[in-house]
């Protein structure tokens, strides 16, 4: 095995004699294990932390099978379903976002931009207006995301695709959803409208096994899929569709492959947590940034996505004692906020 | 004259403007292939219907015998590199890394950059005289700077066939030759077989080792530019009055369009 930087000085080769090479950047490595670290240490306070303080050493403890049944039952039944469904609403958000900025060419191709989440959003909310369970709820929203994805297909992606087109189709789709959920929304019960508000925001209050268990099958399927499978011609298709042609990337395939992978991964985590604001737009811009590195950055966009909705989860309920707010609101205030702070610290650096 | 790619019976159209019909052409083998016509004649269609970018409605292209849309997209991407007109370098990309990307149809998972990649890479840097530039973000190079890297890149690919859709493009005369005579010694060099798009008659005239001219969707003439251009070509294809001398510098053929009759000056 040996290890060299070549003349792309920012990369590094790994080889081993039978003639198998691996190749990657050390710095956007560090940044996707550096957020990964950082999603962790969060979670193991956010599951020490409560109404029953506990320890990390405790709560490493409760996790392993030790310490007392009340601990046990606290770490593992109360607060483990909150912070896993947290862990993958993040990592599904920003892994579909960095996807579909991608595969539009276009920084502002985001989930929340493009109508996706307020399809999964008139799904939730015909099921509030009509009446059912959060079983229900999480189904109904789950197909109004597929729906919508299917919808802007038909629109914009008959004859190859336009990055601008689909950007621009998918902005009149989520208006026209975000009128059709007003509507519900003043047909509801205001009980039920309230509750509705609340799932709109985004907020993983109460969250259980039953919110994590189908969004962990749909990313423990999908994420290596788009990971190993797919990104390397994802990065192709940077160069213009016929360059990546040439390099003899099956585009439509691809695009097809691409474009379900991430509405299905932003609809089931939309499903668990509501349409969280922002991190798919956010996350993987920050990646970007932090690993100066071209490309769908897709590895690092996941960890920094976990990590920020673990994080806005943890201030959403620890920031106000006695006050919990939805995980949305933080994640607005603080992705945007960083992001402009970013934007507004390199444009003084001279770059954009 | 053997042939690894051509189109025989082509109908090529978007949605439903018909562009080419019953159009039949060949590469020879090791040519120099220069596409020339007016604009709008189809002969960027025609690049594109070639390197498999646009599925003819009728007639088939083969390459190697073969209809290239049954060939697995990454089997013709080792056998035929292209250099579109138009190519999006990702924001803050370096030159040995833009380059290093025309190794993609020959990597794989647990290959993805072997000695022989990195060789290549900077053979295709040297060849195309950027090879200074490796460390040097694409966004900084000039025009001509920038369309040498893509150039390498579509080396580094390694492919037996290279075809350009109007590579001269936006660039200044010098800028242009120093292209051109990049590709003159890759296929005489390096013994590929290139074809190109080209707007320049002259340009086409002095590199070209076969000559396909265009217009209106068909093939008028195609050959070695020497015989192939004529004023009567020239007049029926581009509808333009020249005389055709031969060109002082390599005795091809050079266009002279002809001089705007005056009216006699009043006396």
């Amino acid at each position: 095995m040996s290890a060299r930087t070549n003349g792309l000085s920012t990369m590094t080769v790994l080889r081993t004699p039978g003639g198998l090479s691996v190749r990657f950047r050390p710095r956007a490595l560090a940044v996707g294990l550096g957020a990964a670290v950082l999603a962790a240490g969060l979670g193991l306070v956010a599951l020490g932390s409560g109404d029953y303080p506990m320890g990390p050493t405790d709560v490493l403890r409760a996790l392993t099978g030790g310490g007392s049944v009340a601990e046990q039952f606290i770490v593992t039944e109360l607060r483990l379903p909150r912070l896993v469904t947290a862990l993958l609403v993040g990592a599904a958000l920003a892994l579909g976002g960095a996807v579909f900025q991608s595969l539009v060419r276009n920084p502002l191709g985001s989930p929340d931009i493009l109508g996706f989440t307020q399809g999964a959003s008139t799904g939730a909310l015909v099921v509030v207006v009509l009446g059912g369970g959060s079983l229900a709820l999480a189904g109904a929203a789950v197909v109004g995301g597929l729906a919508t994805g299917l919808l802007i297909y038909a629109l914009a992606w008959r004859r190859g695709v336009h990055g601008y087109r689909l950007v621009l189709v998918g902005i009149g789709v989520a208006a026209i959803l975000t009128g059709v959920n007003g509507y519900l929304l003043t047909r509801a019960p205001l009980m039920d409208a309230a509750r509705a508000v609340l799932w709109l925001t985004g907020s993983l209050d109460g969250r259980g096994w039953a919110n994590a268990g189908p969004l962990l099958a749909v990313t423990a399927v999908l994420a290596p899929l788009v990971l190993v499978g797919c990104a390397p011609a994802l990065r192709m298709m940077e160069l213009g569709d016929d360059t990546a042609s040439a390099l003899g990337v099956p585009l439509r395939r691809l695009r097809l492959v691409l474009l379900a992978s991430a509405v299905l991964l932003v609809s089931f985590a939309a499903a668990a947590a509501g349409p969280v604001s922002f991190v798919a737009l956010v996350a993987p811009h920050v990646a970007k940034r932090l690993t100066r590195a071209p490309g769908p950055n897709l590895l690092p966009s996941m960890a920094l996505g976990a990590a920020l909705l673990v994080g806005a989860d943890l201030l959403a309920q620890r920031a106000f004692p006695g006050h919990q707010l939805p995980v949305g609101v933080v994640t607005g205030v603080l992705g945007g906020g960083y992001l402009v702070w970013l934007l507004a610290v390199e444009r003084r650096a001279g770059r954009l | 004259m053997t042939s690894r790619l051509g189109g025989t019976a082509l109908t090529l159209a978007y949605d439903r403007r018909t562009i080419s019909e019953d159009l039949t052409v060949a590469v020879p083998d090791r040519s120099f292939t220069v596409i020339i016509g007016p604009n709008a004649c189809g002969k960027s269609t025609l690049l594109r219907a070639l390197s498999r970018m646009l599925r003819p409605s009728a007639g088939a292209v083969l390459l190697d015998g073969r209809d290239i849309h049954d060939l697995p997209a990454r089997t013709v991407a080792r056998t035929l590199g292209l250099l579109p007109q138009s190519s999006i370098a990702p924001d803050g990309i370096g030159v040995a890394e833009l380059v290093a990307r025309g190794r993609y149809p020959h990597q794989g998972l647990l290959r993805q950059w072997s000695r022989e990649d990195e060789r290549i890479v900077d053979e295709s840097m040297a060849a195309t005289g950027v090879a200074d530039l490796a460390d040097r973000p694409v966004d900084e190079l000039s025009g001509g700077q920038r369309q040498r890297v893509w150039i390498a890149m579509a080396l580094a690919q390694q492919t037996p066939l290279l075809l350009l859709d109007e590579p001269t493009t936006y660039l200044d005369i010098a800028h242009q030759i120093e292209i051109l005579d990049l590709c003159a010694r890759l296929h005489e060099e390096q013994g590929r077989t290139l074809v190109a798009v080209l707007h320049d008659l002259n340009h086409a005239a002095r590199y070209a080792t076969h000559l396909i001219a265009m217009r209106d969707g068909r093939v008028v003439a195609a050959g070695d530019p020497r015989e192939v251009v004529t004023a009567d070509l020239v007049a029926e294809v581009f509808g333009l009055p020249c005389r055709v001398i031969d060109d002082p510098e390599t005795g091809t053929p050079l266009v002279v369009p002809a001089a705007r009759r005056r009216a006699p000056e009043p006396s």
